[in-house]
């Protein structure tokens, strides 16, 4: 893949000038994930309703500098496979140039991804569209004041989710939404953040390279959801990944392959919990079962993800 | 042009054939009860590569109108059809299309709305979307549900309109009922209907551009303002594509198709198939030297004012006539716009709402009497105007009392 | 696709908006966000290994960069998040309140 230097080569994709808060994950998922599209492809983007559509999109100040469409907030995948469809349609119809490459990208957050966009994204991998769906998860509604999603941790305070005599956070564990892509059997899936650029823009770089549709699900922190500082975006990332909270995996073909976290690395999950006000009252003594089941779900995860990589070694793609 | 020889075909199949004959870049859509057979002879063109199309299977209608406005967004002709819970599912995606100014055309088999769940004919589904902003229209017939198909690409994608536009037709008793068509050639139609040139298409424009932005302030007011003129100033537009369709084909187009209406003093207004009904009564009547008259509007929205107050001139009663309820509201929603209409311009006659045919309920000869013997009753001010009645269930009577009481 | 001048958008008739409220891309570099600071990063040319770890994590495209080389800070959209000064290795980015870098 190309080095940093040669990154900053690429033009622009957003514009600074938008209304996301200060050290929002989304807009650097944003930059990132669209570093990866090859220099001779126009990136056209849609965007599901939530923060970063509303934010880049206030009328008459654009941040995108690619073409931008958003419509809704549960249909991102079903309107760029529209978007998709048309350039197929169009371009055999003689309309666009037969040497006009694009590369047609979905973004949207866990609330419009995870839960309200479940079905439209999975009509979209199913039919295979050549699209990539990127999922920026800051694992709630932050856009409407942090509900709780399906993507939200379980133990997590959330605005729907709330810390009182008789709950303690979301009682339910977050849905693993990266392994149901996969189980699509698209050709491209993977799970990175945005504090992990050189394996985020990798696995950009792939997702852009595949013909058909490709998964992406970005760990993107929200400082004002997570109750951190808004210089944690990046560290929290490292933080997910180092506690094995987030695993950085992809599976390419059916092949399944896990990041890996060095030894002098590995952290417990308290280590990510601790920095994030969302996660405080779990550090009550009488909440201490509750790290305890935290930490058994972590690991159990884990173990789950190194049984799909030895039992995928030798896979070929379903859909070969 | 040539004009096949007359055939026998459902309303659908002359829904798709229209649609072939238009090779829309992109087709979006899912089947539901009665569009099916739409979408079914869609897919047979495409697996014979009789279109060009992009044939988007999803996987709801909320993803196939979703996929239409990206589609339509990205410059390309898109159509699609639907139904009933499939128009409703949609509901969201109505408004959106039509903020954006997207001339995608929808064919929407007209059918009833759950509870209780029913797949036949009313109009319970499109009347849902009469305020969103989609040029909306009825077809009488098979035929006209062809002619209307025809028009409504060059309608929707003229530079001056940018509208969504839905040609709907009537469930079963259109959509599947055989009748007696005809079609022009494909050349006729693929010159008719011309080539779409997108004013901003995400993949046609040469700079790049946003759409589906965020409107702070007063600019979502004007916006709205924008769209009111458009569907509006659309009408002058929607007239002189369909003369000049008829011209092309020899059947005749008006906005509003006004039967008998010079002299008429008892009008009936209808849309869609239930017209023939009404004129089947009225021609007996006229017979009897009773000066009866029928006002079907074939456009819908934008509603035809001044064509509906034209064609009431003479009356000194009117009917109307409504396929679908404003359950606690008024009147049916037929009615609000004719009555709105005819009152503004100082025309203040009796007149009478009927609710009829909910759910596919057959509209009988008798029934239909029974319309113009209370019209005769209305006139002469032995009813009272300002009445509701379903019909066929309930007798008419004036001024309805738990409304003016 | 051409939009009336951004600075009287208030004052745009109804029908100045482009049909179907399309929007020109990449507008928003008119928007100054570099209000909303209230810690500020500065920058040390002389400690800067022009290694970009700030540049690519920046969330507001503010870090300026021009032939592989940092050049600056975009402090009209610069929003004082701090999560450069992290990135940073080797000391080139100082995080100060804002009302002292407004006094120095």
């Amino acid at each position: 893949m190309a080095s940093i230097k040669e990154l900053t080569h690429k033009p622009d994709t957003l514009a600074p000038g938008h209304r996301l808060c200060g050290g929002c994950g989304a807009s650097m998922a944003v930059r990132q994930v669209l570093m990866g599209v090859p220099d001779d492809c126009q990136p056209v983007v849609g965007c599901a309703t939530g923060c970063l559509e509303v934010s880049t999109t206030i009328y008459p100040y654009d941040s995108w500098e690619v073409p931008f469409v958003h419509n809704a907030f549960e249909n991102s995948a079903a309107t760029v496979s529209g978007v998709e469809a048309a350039f197929k349609g169009m371009q055999r119809a003689g309309k666009i140039p037969a040497d006009k490459k694009f590369k047609f990208v979905a973004f949207g957050g866990d609330g419009g991804t995870y839960d309200i966009g479940l079905q439209s994204l999975s009509g979209a991998m199913e039919r295979g569209h050549d699209m990539v769906y990127v999922c920026y998860d800051n694992g709630a509604y932050m856009n409407t004041g942090i509900q709780r999603s399906s993507a939200t941790p379980k133990g997590a305070w959330a605005t729907t989710s709330e810390v009182g005599k008789e709950e303690q956070g979301k009682p339910q564990v977050r849905k693993d939404l990266t392994s149901i892509i996969a189980a699509h059997g698209v050709p491209y899936v993977a799970q990175s953040t945005v504090g992990h650029w050189k394996d985020l823009v990798a696995k950009a770089e792939k997702a852009f390279s595949v013909d058909g549709p490709a998964f992406l699900n970005i760990l993107s922190p929200c400082p004002r959801g997570w109750r951190i500082g808004s210089d944690q975006t990046a560290i929290i990332c490292r933080l997910a990944v180092d506690t094995k909270f987030w695993p950085l995996f992809e599976v390419e073909n059916g092949v399944w392959k896990l990041t890996p976290v060095k030894e002098k690395n590995q952290k417990p999950l308290e280590d990510f919990l601790k920095p994030q006000g969302r996660f405080k009252h779990l550090f009550k003594p009488e909440n201490a079962h509750l790290l305890e089941e935290m930490q058994a779900d972590v690991d159990a995860y884990w173990a789950y993800l190194e049984g799909r990589v030895e039992g995928s070694k030798d896979a070929t793609s379903p859909i070969e | 042009m040539t004009t096949t020889k007359p055939f026998s075909a459902t309303g659908n199949q002359m829904v798709a054939e229209a649609m072939r004959q238009a090779d829309p870049d992109v087709m979006a859509a899912y089947p539901i009860t009665p569009q099916t057979t739409i979408v079914e002879n869609y897919a047979k063109y495409v697996a014979n590569g009789l279109v060009n199309t992009e044939f988007v299977t999803v996987e709801s209608e909320h993803s196939a109108m979703s996929a239409c406005v990206g589609a339509a967004a990205a410059g390309a002709r898109v159509a699609t059809a639907t139904a009933s819970q499939g128009l409703a599912l949609m509901w969201e995606e109505l408004f959106i299309a039509a903020g954006m100014r997207l001339p995608i055309v929808m064919a929407n088999a007209n059918r009833a709305l759950s509870a209780p769940i029913n797949i036949h004919g009313d109009h319970s589904d499109v009347m849902g979307a009469r305020d969103t902003g989609w040029i909306l229209m009825f077809a009488e017939t098979a035929q006209e549900a062809y002619d209307n198909t025809v028009i409504s690409f060059p309608i929707a994608e003229h530079p001056d309109v940018q509208l969504p536009v839905m040609t709907t037709l009537d469930g079963f008793i259109t959509s599947h009922a055989m009748e007696r068509c005809v079609m022009e050639d494909d050349e006729t139609v693929a010159k008719f209907v011309g080539e779409y040139t997108p004013v901003n298409g995400l993949l046609t424009s040469t700079e790049p551009i946003g759409a589906g932005m965020f409107a702070n302030g007063d600019s979502y007011m004007k916006s709205r303002l924008m769209l009111r003129r458009a569907i509006q100033e659309s009408l002058p537009i929607i007239e002189r594509v369909g003369k000049a369709w008829a011209a092309e084909c020899g059947r005749p187009f008006d906005l509003v198709d006004a039967w008998e209406c010079d002299d008429a003093e008892l009008v009936v207004v209808v849309l869609g198939s239930a017209a023939g009904n009404v004129r089947h009564i009225a021609r007996q009547l006229r017979a009897e030297g009773k000066k009866v008259g029928v006002v079907r509007p074939r456009v819908y929205r934008p509603f035809p004012v001044q064509q509906i107050v034209e064609a009431c001139k003479s009356a000194k009663a009117v009917a109307i006539m409504d396929r679908a309820d404003s359950i606690g509201g008024q009147y049916g929603p037929l009615a609000v716009d004719v009555m709105s209409a005819l009152y503004a311009a100082g025309k203040n006659v009796p007149m009478h709402n009927y609710i009829f045919g909910l759910g596919g309920n057959d509209l009988t000869n008798e029934l239909v009497s029974q319309v113009f013997g209370d019209l005769e009753k209305l006139a002469a001010g032995t009813l009272a105007t300002g009445g509701l009645s379903y019909l066929g269930m309930q007798e008419a009577e004036g001024a309805q009392n738990e409304w003016l009481a | 696709m051409k939009m009336p001048d951004l600075a009287t958008f208030e004052d745009w008739a109804p029908e100045d908006f482009p049909k179907g409220y399309i929007c020109q891309a990449g507008t928003s570099k008119e928007y100054i966000t570099g209000g909303w600071r209230s810690m500020r990063p500065v920058w040390d040319p002389e400690a800067c290994t022009n290694c970009m770890m700030c540049w690519i994590v920046c969330p507001d495209t503010s870090i300026l960069v021009a032939d592989e080389k940092m050049t600056g800070i975009d402090y009209d959209h610069c929003k004082g998040c701090g999560v450069c000064v992290h990135e940073c290795r080797f000391g080139a980015l100082e995080f100060i309140r804002e009302d002292e870098a407004e006094v120095a």
